[in-house]
Parts: C-alpha cells; sequence; structure tokens
C-alpha cells in the first residue's frame, strides 16, 4: 500500500509479483458471463459454427482492444481519467465515463452476487428448498403459484426476488434480500481493505477456485445420463448460421463485454504494473484464456443441461406409462421406456379407440433441450433444478454457488478499482484520509444506491441496467478509445511507448488492427446495436401470476418514465466525453488570448509522468 | 347334507359377490405398484397377499372405526386385474348384507394409511386408494431458519475480518507516527528513493522540504 513518506512522494502500489498480476486481470475478464451467456449464445447459434465468428471477433477485436488498454495503463501509470487527460485534455471525459460506467454496473452486478450468497445460504437443507413446493394457507394442498409453474421457479421469483407483477409496482424492501446485500458488500469491502495487496492476495482464490470447481462438474457431469445428447446438441456445427448477420453482432458483442474492456479497471490494474513488462504476451494470454475458459465452462453445463433435458424426457415418459398402465391394466412395469413405442403400436392396432381416450402427452427429447435459457435463468431456475436430480445435490449446490460467487466477485474487484483508482488519481480525496475509509464509503454509497434492486421489482431494474447501462456507453467508451489512442496520441509516439515497455515495435497486425480494423468492427456493432434497439419499444418479460398463459412469463412494453431513464442511462456516462471535450477546448481559448495554454498531450501540467 | 351346504357356500359368495362390484357406491378401488416400488426385490402378488389386504383392512376398521369386531370375511375383494388392481367393499359383521358406509372406510384407511403402506412395504404413491387423497406431511419448520445459520458464520467470519484488519492498520500508523516523532532530527530509512534531499542544518518545525 502506498505509504505516504516524509518528502510527500507517494510511491504507487505494486503487484506482489507478476502472476498476481495476470491471475487479477484473467479473473476480471472471466466472469459470470463466461458460464451463463456463452454457452447459450453457442446453443441457439449452431453450436461449433459460433466458434467461427467469435474467434474472429477475439482477434480482430478483442485482443488489440486489450493490448491498447493494458499498454497505456502500464505506459501513463495513472487510472482512467489520469489516462485519458494525459494522452489529450479533450479525451479527459473519456476517464470521467468509463469510472460512471464502472460504478453503475458494479451496483447491479454485486446484486446477482446477493442472489447468489442467498442461494448458497439455502444450499446448506436437506431437501433442498427448491425442489418441493410449499404448502398452502390450510394445508390442504400445495401453494397454488408453485404448482402453476415449478418449485425452482417459485423459490426463484417468489421467495427469493418477492417479485411484482411489472416494472411499475415497487413492491417493498426485502428484508433478506437486504441482507445478503449487506453481505456482498462487506465481502467486497473486506477484500478491498488494503488495497490491491489484499486484492491480489484474494485472488489467489477467487480466480483459481471457479476453475476448480468446474473440472469437478465437468468429471462429474460426464457420468451423468443424457450428458451425451446435451454435447452433441451444443457442440453440432449449424453452418446456416454463418448467414445470420445477428450471429456476427452477437460475437462481437459478447466478445467485447466478456473481455471486459472500456471499465478502466484493467487500466487501473496494468498501472500498477512495473514499466518494463511485456503487455503484448499479457494481452494475448489474457485474451485466450477468457476465451478458453468460456468454452471449457460450456462443456460441464450442457452436460448438465443434456441429463436435465434428459430426466425431464424420462419423467414425461413414465407419466405416459403410468396412464396407459392404469387405464388398460396391465401388469406394473410391463410397459417401459424402451417398449413404450411397441405398445403404443401394438394398443394402436389393436384397441385404437381405448388409445384415444387415454390422455397422453407427446415427449420429446428435443424440446427439452430446447429449452435454452441463459443469465439468472440458467444459474437459480434450470441448473437449480438439474442439481435436484443430482445424488448428493447440496454438495453440488454449494460448490456451484460458491463457484459462481468466485466468479462474479473477482470481476466486481475490477469494477470498484476502475473507481477507485480514479478518486486516488484525481486527487480529490485530502491526503489524511485513509484509504480503508474512502473505498469504505465507496462501497456505502454503493450498497445503498443498490437498495433499489432489493424491492419487489428489482430484478426488472437490474434487466435495465444490465441491457442498458452495460452495452452501449461501453461500445463508445471503446470507440473513442482506439481513436483517441491511435490518432490522438499517435501511433508513432504510442509505438515508441510499447518499444520503451517491451523492447519492440508492434507490428504491422497490431498498428492495422488499432488504425483501421477494430474501431470499424466497433462501429458497426454499435451502428447495429442501436439500429435493432430502436426498431421496436422495448418490452420486458414479467412473472405475473394473474396472467392467464401463466407460467408463461407475460411480455409488457416499458412505461414511458422508464424508458426516460433508459435513455437517461445510456447517455449519462458518455455525455461527459463531448462535455469536457468542450469545456477544454473553450478554456483553451480563453486562456490563448491571455497565455499560453497547450493542448498538446504531452505538456499536461496537472499530473506528473513518472520516469 | 353335502349338497345343502355347498348351495350355502355358492349362494353366500354369489351374495358378496354382488355387494361388490368395480363403481360400487360404498367401495374402493386400490391400486398397487409393486415393482415401480420394490423393484428387485418384488414380491409376487398372490391369494395370501390379498388376504394380508384383507386382515389390514379389518384390523384398520377394527381400530378406527366403531369398535366392532371386523374379521377378514368381512372385507369383499372383486374385479382383480393383473394391473394389481381391484375393488373391495366392507361389510357390517352383524348383518353379512349390509355394507359400511363410504365415508366411515375413507375414515377408518386415512388414519391407518401409513400402517397399511408398511405393511406392503409401499409408499403413498404405490399403494393407492382411487378417492382417498394422502393426507400431506406439515412441514418441519425448524426454529431458526437453515440459512440464518449459514449467513451468520459467514458474516461474522467477515466482521471479524474487517474489524480486525482496520484496527491492525490503523495500529501500525499509530506505531509509524510514533517512531517519526522519535527522530526528528534524523534521517529515517523511509527517505531511500526519494527527490527530497533533507538538509540537517535546517531543521526546524518544517522537516519536509517541499518539492
Amino acid at each position: 500500500m502506498g505509504e505516504a513518506k516524509d518528502s510527500g512522494v507517494e510511491e504507487r502500489p505494486k503487484w506482489d509479483n507478476k502472476f498476481q498480476y495476470l491471475l487479477t486481470c484473467i479473473g476480471f475478464a472471466v466472469g459470470l458471463g463466461n458460464v451463463w451467456r456463452f454457452p447459450y449464445l453457442c446453443q441457439i447459434y449452431g453450436g461449433g459454427a459460433f466458434l467461427i465468428p467469435y474467434m474472429i471477433a477475439l482477434v480482430f477485436e478483442g485482443i488489440p482492444l486489450l493490448y491498447l488498454e493494458l499498454a497505456i495503463g502500464q505506459r501513463l501509470r495513472m487510472g482512467s481519467i489520469g489516462v485519458w487527460n494525459s494522452i489529450s485534455p479533450l479525451l479527459g471525459g473519456l476517464g470521467i465515463a468509463s469510472m460512471l460506467v464502472s460504478f453503475l454496473v458494479g451496483l447491479f452486478y454485486n446484486t446477482i452476487l446477493a442472489w447468489v450468497l442467498w442461494y448458497f445460504f439455502h444450499s446448506f437443507q436437506n431437501p433442498l428448498p427448491w425442489s418441493q413446493c410449499p404448502l398452502n394457507d390450510n394445508l390442504t394442498g400445495f401453494n397454488v403459484e408453485c404448482v402453476k409453474s415449478t418449485p425452482s421457479n417459485y423459490f426463484w421469483y417468489r421467495e427469493t426476488l418477492n417479485i411484482t407483477p411489472d416494472i411499475e409496482t415497487n413492491g417493498s424492501l426485502n428484508w433478506w434480500m437486504v441482507v445478503c446485500l449487506a453481505s456482498a458488500w462487506s465481502i467486497l469491502y473486506i477484500c478491498f481493505i488494503k488495497g490491491i495487496s489484499s486484492i491480489g492476495k484474494a485472488m489467489y482464490v477467487t480466480a483459481t477456485f471457479p476453475y476448480l470447481v468446474l473440472t469437478i462438474f465437468l468429471i462429474r457431469a460426464l457420468t451423468l445420463p443424457g450428458a451425451a445428447d446435451g454435447l452433441l446438441y451444443l457442440f453440432t456445427p449449424d453452418w446456416e448460421v454463418l448467414k445470420n448477420p445477428q450471429v456476427w453482432l452477437d460475437a462481437a458483442t459478447q466478445i467485447f463485454f466478456s473481455l471486459s474492456v472500456a471499465f478502466g479497471g484493467l487500466i487501473a490494474f496494468s498501472s500498477y504494473n512495473a514499466e518494463k513488462n511485456n503487455c503484448e504476451r499479457d494481452a494475448v494470454l489474457v485474451g485466450v484464456i477468457n476465451s478458453a475458459t468460456s468454452i471449457y465452462a460450456s462443456i460441464p453445463i450442457f452436460s448438465i443441461l443434456g441429463f436435465k433435458a434428459n430426466t425431464a424426457y424420462n419423467s414425461c415418459m413414465k407419466e405416459n406409462i403410468l396412464a396407459l398402465t392404469n387405464h388398460f391394466e396391465f401388469s406394473d412395469q410391463n410397459i417401459t421406456v424402451d417398449n413404450y413405442d411397441h405398445w403404443v403400436e401394438y394398443l394402436n392396432r389393436t384397441s385404437s379407440g381405448e388409445l384415444t381416450r387415454v390422455d397422453l402427452k407427446p415427449c420429446d427429447l428435443q424440446e427439452f433441450l430446447d429449452q435454452s435459457a441463459s443469465g439468472t435463468g440458467l444459474a437459480f431456475i434450470v441448473f437449480t433444478e438439474a442439481v435436484v436430480e443430482m445424488p448428493g445435490s447440496q454438495i453440488w449446490a454449494i460448490l456451484f454457488f460458491i463457484m459462481l460467487f468466485s466468479l462474479g466477485l473477482s470481476s466486481m474487484f475490477g469494477q470498484i478499482e476502475g473507481v477507485l483508482t480514479p478518486i486516488n488519481d484525481l486527487k480529490v480525496v485530502p491526503k489524511w484520509i485513509p484509504h480503508e475509509l474512502v473505498t469504505g464509503v465507496v462501497c456505502l454509497i454503493s450498497f445503498l444506491t443498490a437498495l433499489i434492486f432489493t424491492q419487489g421489482s428489482g430484478n426488472y431494474w437490474v434487466e435495465v441496467f444490465n441491457s442498458y447501462v452495460g452495452s452501449v456507453p461501453l461500445l463508445i467508451i471503446a470507440f473513442f478509445e482506439l481513436t483517441g489512442v491511435a490518432y490522438g496520441r499517435g501511433m508513432k509516439t504510442f509505438s515508441e511507448d510499447i518499444y520503451f515497455m517491451t523492447g519492440k515495435r508492434p507490428n504491422i497486425f497490431w498498428k492495422a488492427c488499432w488504425m483501421v480494423i477494430s474501431p470499424l468492427m466497433l462501429l458497426v456493432v454499435l451502428v447495429a446495436y442501436v439500429v435493432i434497439q430502436a426498431q421496436k419499444h422495448p418490452s420486458y418479460p414479467t412473472w405475473n401470476p394473474a396472467y392467464d398463459l401463466f407460467p408463461k412469463t407475460e411480455d409488457k412494453p416499458y412505461p414511458d418514465w422508464v424508458f426516460a431513464i433508459i435513455i437517461l442511462l445510456c447517455v449519462l456516462p458518455v455525455i461527459s466525453i463531448p462535455l469536457v471535450a468542450i469545456y477544454r477546448l473553450i478554456c483553451s481559448r480563453i486562456k490563448k488570448s491571455g497565455g499560453h495554454v497547450d493542448l498538446n498531450p504531452n505538456s499536461n501540467g496537472g499530473f506528473e509522468v513518472e520516469t | 347334507m353335502l349338497w345343502k351346504v355347498l348351495l350355502l357356500l355358492g349362494l353366500s359368495s354369489a351374495w358378496a359377490q354382488k355387494l361388490c362390484s368395480p363403481g360400487a357406491s360404498d367401495g374402493y378401488k386400490v391400486r398397487l405398484s409393486i415393482n415401480s416400488a420394490l423393484g428387485d426385490q418384488a414380491y409376487v402378488w398372490n391369494e395370501n397377499e390379498m388376504f394380508l389386504f384383507r386382515a389390514t383392512l379389518a384390523f384398520a376398521m377394527r381400530t378406527y372405526s366403531d369398535g366392532q369386531e371386523y374379521d377378514v370375511a368381512n372385507v369383499v375383494v372383486c374385479d382383480e386385474t393383473p394391473r394389481v388392481s381391484f375393488w373391495f367393499v366392507v361389510t357390517s359383521p352383524l348383518d353379512a348384507s349390509l355394507l359400511v358406509d363410504k365415508r366411515r372406510v375413507e375414515e377408518a384407511v386415512r388414519k391407518s394409511r401409513s400402517r397399511i403402506n408398511s405393511a406392503f412395504l409401499l409408499t403413498d404413491d404405490t399403494l393407492e386408494f382411487i378417492g382417498i387423497p394422502p393426507t400431506l406431511e406439515a412441514p418441519v419448520a425448524p426454529d431458526t431458519p437453515p440459512w440464518l445459520i449459514a449467513f451468520g458464520v459467514v458474516m461474522g467470519g467477515v466482521g471479524a475480518g474487517i474489524v480486525v484488519l482496520l484496527v491492525s492498520s490503523v495500529v501500525q500508523k499509530i506505531r509509524k507516527k510514533r517512531d517519526g516523532e522519535e527522530e526528528t532530527g534524523g534521517k529515517t530509512e523511509n527517505e531511500a528513493a526519494s527527490d527530497a534531499i533533507y538538509n540537517m542544518s535546517f531543521s526546524d518545525d518544517e522537516p519536509v522540504t517541499q518539492m
């Protein structure tokens, strides 16, 4: 931790070793999205074929961006605000935008961790609470809402979220959620207390533990019946999807968000590095490991989903068999899953009239496999249902939720670091205030603001934040980052920076990416994203027990005031980019009449660049 | 003489059969799924098992109904199928032609359901009385919800950790300040690579050379 020496020069905190730094970057990049977003995209976009646009996006968009952020952070040795002020005073707004986006994303991301904690605390019971329906009030039957949907749906929507029918109904603060949220922020705080020395140590656990759990799940999942169906379904390539532009768009977006660029966290982490460090190798390593983790995680996820589909198919068949056996009074277990088709054929031939009287459900394994889910639906509904069917469900549930918590916590470190480092670098806080207090105040403010996510409509607000804060502003920031460095700082100066740090200049591939390919790809993704979003009035799925087709979710359009908030969330973080640029331009014009103010990035009087 | 006895037996069994028929208003249908429940350990359903069922039901009527001495002969069974399902009715011990009311039979079966189940090594799902739903078990509600215990353990640890770390850093700062005050005149080891040059001859109330 930086100690204030008598002379007044503060030494910048440092990583204990290179491995700690790499582990922190990997931990930041590898997050919940690797586990619950990538497998879903793989599934809906034709399995193995999706890997092609994904890899292309990684090579031409993801890794160049990563390399750029790590390089400027390491060279200029400041957080996001300081770095962009150094590169060009006109770009100072970029740092503020990064900081704001990090703060807003951190709010809802930690709420998801609070949900994970809630499920984790509930995994210590036998039987697991989401495995059976609770009884209704007069103990004559099961709770109606639970019976109509499923026990895991009920546990998620009613007992965890206590969700309201739409976003306008606020509901009350759910005290249990407030408690879990406080726990999540406290755990985050204790990891942050000593700055990067405590984060680095915490990372040894939080960044490596998910891999351990994924391996355990992999071994367990591959031995479950039906795992092969799931894996086949996941990886069977459907080359037709490559013609659909939506696939390319989603691949580019997924790579972008998966690598956690444009948050300012990576810049902050690499600013604590030694000056002469090979950041090119770091960037390639982090990018490749992130994608490899996504692919590695999808194997156990899909084995387990295949197992779940298999179980659901077997239950469906068993219900049909029971119906047949009861109606025709055959001996018990005469009809099995294997000879079911023979029996139905035989019965069709001999007594088809009777057969029509039996209520047989259509059981299709493909249909069960098609029930895909991503995001919180995958983790808290689909996966928990699957875990209940596995022997020793408590252990698997506990492992799964600890893994999710570690994944999310290591990503949260980057978010909070993206907020704290600029605060430290701006020196807005007087020096006598200890670092622990600043961290505590930031955590407290975030906790209080995130209380909106603990009320009845909280899940809908998380979706709003997730879809709109964590998407368009990041794309805009990244685009300006690329163009700012490539054209603002100049490729020549930047090449010199890299030569200074790594000992060799970037080759033509990197230059081409930074100057042309990556900004172009980002621009295309941004424009396509905005166009697709703007085409329809956005709607959201709601859990409404009074709905006719319950348990299907009802799609409702966002009310106007929510729509206004959405626009605000998209615009507010990035508004600082033009505002600061205009302000600096005006200042320089005013001062030009009096004195000489340089807009030259190299003569920035506010910050000292350590050499 | 013999033919009279045979005639009587035949008549009485025919009488009993008339009392019991599928869809009888005072009877219930029973369905057993022995293979599903027991798999390899399944026993074969035969006359002896049927005798056990009738005896168990007679026991249930004796214990939980009006206390009359029901006998195996009072439980009449008919329409047995290979499914292992059959209908039964219960006749009154006082008059073999009278059927016991449906509701009394239901009450007796409900109250002794677990005994009947365990006599056949079956459960509520695999030994079904069609028309008598099993009573649901009241959930066991522990005094403290288990999740609060897990939460308490984790948060206790985290809270203790926060306090310990904060106190240790405060103690460190106080100790450093004390060390710094003790050496007002000399150079401290911390000034290793600093840009400030500490000039001893100007040591006064400003130990820090401003940059």
